[in-house]
């Protein structure tokens, strides 16, 4: 079933996007195309087949448990829209 | 040495290992050129004094006895990666100015061979296009043909080493984003095996996919300088634990006895004519070097395109949620609350084209959607890999067009979006299975087309690159395609 402009303001919402009503009407129909031609994979049999998620296949690679990086506080803190005394500025969140 | 431009990397090297020219004298010349063409918006970031800086200490350090051969050549770096001396933005407003604090592993990796960095190189959004005009910047001109697109994403890595604006630049392909744009742009792509280079401090796009790689000018070029961008990184979890490889060793193998699949799915219906005559004359000039074509089949290839538009935006949608108004990045004006400053910062930050992929992959990643359409995804994408192991006990490498067409329009596919994703039909299958893959120059196209470079791809097994290579540097030796420069750009152009 195609998606309807509520779909694609609720998408947005778990996307935290904003989205005005005027934008979610323009990009339903280009959803819909995508999603149209991903739909042609639901007619391929995949029964037994293991889901790929890594091209190379194999287990995770683990570091060992040990610190092996120094933060700059500063360098990282310089890229912030907002802060203070070392830590990042947000909207109030606790009255 | 008016036009040491047009000069191969090997050559630039002998003459600074002879002291001919200095790192410094030589990033001069291509200051004064990125200065010159500034019209083609390929770079989006260039400090002369950094890289200035970087071409003395490489002139200090052959002072000091060092050698190797990328001490003092020049590169350029697409925007993706991420740089402690230069902006890194992936030609987006949502970083615009950002400065990272480290260097990634692919640019500390030349850094260290000495190599000097001539600036930060436009390309579509997040990685995510594959004509350019998705950069927040603009979008890159093709040298060749100004009423083309440069491909992408790494249009302005294609088009600069296209310019003969930069030697050599890194680049990234995740579905497509180096060997289409090397098609469009005439020049000579590589993307290496999935895992090969490290993905540490590449701005992250769809992790399972993301591959750094290079456009050169040949096939040579590339192994010289591929051979110290890959190695195994810690820092990566997903990085080979491999020994470092030479990948010039097979340079001068002899095609004897080589055989090339040509897969029956890449010639279909949608191939251009103008694209198919000059990539079956380079399947003929292997065929005279001694190789021999074998017809293979890759049934689930044109599935491709489903798949990666399935599994590409769920990565990316989970990727990109790190762009928060918080850390980094652009922050809206005057948000009423916390909810209404991160969805107003990343509407405001992303473009249309990474703002659609985020909802297709929230979509296909909500609850009631994933079996149906991320893990069916993937299970596809399984068939597709194990058809190329099946296609490799058949042939040691696979040959066929890069993209179905010539370079298209500006404004021609932009705002159709399935219509955009269709030009990376040839080279989606080969990311999913996370094989090695280049474009070469092989032709142009025809009547208007006659300025729009055509390119051949070549696809091998996992870790293949060196062989990969050498079959490439073989057909250069016998054609000179990738030695055409467009009009203005070439050694009159000094």
């Amino acid at each position: 079933m195609p998606l309807q402009p509520e779909d694609v303001r609720r998408i947005a919402h778990l996307a935290r996007l904003a989205i005005t009503d005027e934008e979610a009407d323009r990009t339903l129909a280009q959803l819909n195309d995508i999603l149209g031609m991903i739909d042609r994979l639901q007619a391929v049999d995949t029964s037994g087949v293991e889901p790929m998620s890594h091209p190379l296949g194999g287990a995770q690679r683990l570091r060992e448990d040990a610190v092996t990086e120094h933060p700059d506080r500063e360098a990282a803190l310089r890229n912030a829209p907002a802060s203070r005394d070392g830590l990042y500025l947000v909207p109030r969140v606790i009255e | 040495m008016s036009a040491l431009h047009v000069e191969s990397l090997a050559a630039l090297s002998r003459r600074l290992a002879a002291r001919e020219v200095s790192a410094v004298e030589l990033a001069r010349v291509y200051l004064e050129r990125i200065e010159r063409h500034r019209a083609l918006n390929g770079y989006l970031d260039v400090r002369p004094e950094v890289t200035l800086a970087q071409a003395a200490a490489a002139d200090a350090r052959r002072a000091r006895g060092e050698t190797g051969p990328l001490l003092g050549l020049p590169v350029a770096h697409k925007d993706i990666f991420v740089t402690r001396e230069f902006a890194s933005t992936a030609a987006s407003r949502m970083l615009e100015g950002y400065m990272s604090p480290f260097d990634a592993t692919v640019v500390e990796r030349l850094a260290g061979a000495g190599m000097v960095t001539l600036g930060k190189l436009n390309c579509d959004e997040f990685a995510m296009g594959s004509s350019n005009e998705n950069s927040a910047y603009g979008p890159v001109a093709n040298p060749w043909d100004a009423a083309a697109v440069p491909g992408g994403s790494s249009g302005g890595s294609s088009a600069v080493v296209a310019a003969r604006l930069a030697p050599v630049a890194t680049a990234t392909d995740t579905g497509g984003s180096i060997r289409e744009p090397a098609a469009f742009c005439g020049v000579t792509g590589i993307k290496p095996t999935y895992g090969r280079p490290s993905r540490w401090g590449m701005i992250a796009f769809a992790s399972s996919l993301d591959t750094a790689g290079l456009m050169t000018v040949s096939a040579e070029d590339a192994a010289w300088v591929l051979s110290a961008m890959c190695g195994f990184d810690p820092r990566d979890s997903t990085s080979v634990d491999r020994p470092d490889e030479d990948y010039t060793r097979d340079l001068q193998r002899p095609m004897d006895g080589l055989r090339i699949g040509v897969p029956r799915e890449f010639f279909g219906a949608g191939l251009a004519a103008e694209v198919e005559r000059p990539v079956r004359a380079a399947l003929e000039t292997y065929r005279a070097l001694g190789a021999t074509l074998v017809d293979i089949s890759l049934p689930s290839a044109e599935l491709g395109i489903p798949v990666y538009y399935v599994v590409a935006p769920a990565e990316c949608s989970s990727n990109l949620s790190r762009f928060d108004g918080v850390r980094y990045g652009h922050r809206a004006k005057d948000p009423v609350d916390l909810l209404d400053m991160i969805k107003r910062s990343r509407a405001e930050g992303f473009g249309p084209e990474p703002r659609r992929r985020i909802l297709v992959g929230t979509y296909v990643l909500s609850h009631g959607y994933y079996d149906a359409y991320y893990i069916k995804a993937q299970q596809v994408r399984r068939l597709i890999a194990e058809e190329f192991q099946r296609a490799f006990t058949r042939c040691d490498l696979i040959a066929g067009p890069v993209t179905t067409t010539v370079a298209f329009g500006f404004g021609e596919k932009a705002a159709d979006p399935v219509s955009m994703y269709m030009a990376d039909l040839y080279t989606i299958p080969g990311s999913l299975a996370g094989l090695p893959s280049m474009s070469l120059p092989c032709g142009f196209g025809e009547g208007a087309h006659a300025m729009r470079p055509v390119g051949l791809q070549l696809i091998a097994n996992h870790f293949d690159e060196a062989r990969m290579l050498g079959a490439a540097h073989q057909y250069q030796l016998a054609t000179d395609w990738h030695r055409r420069v467009p009009a203005g750009f070439g050694a009159e152009d000094a």
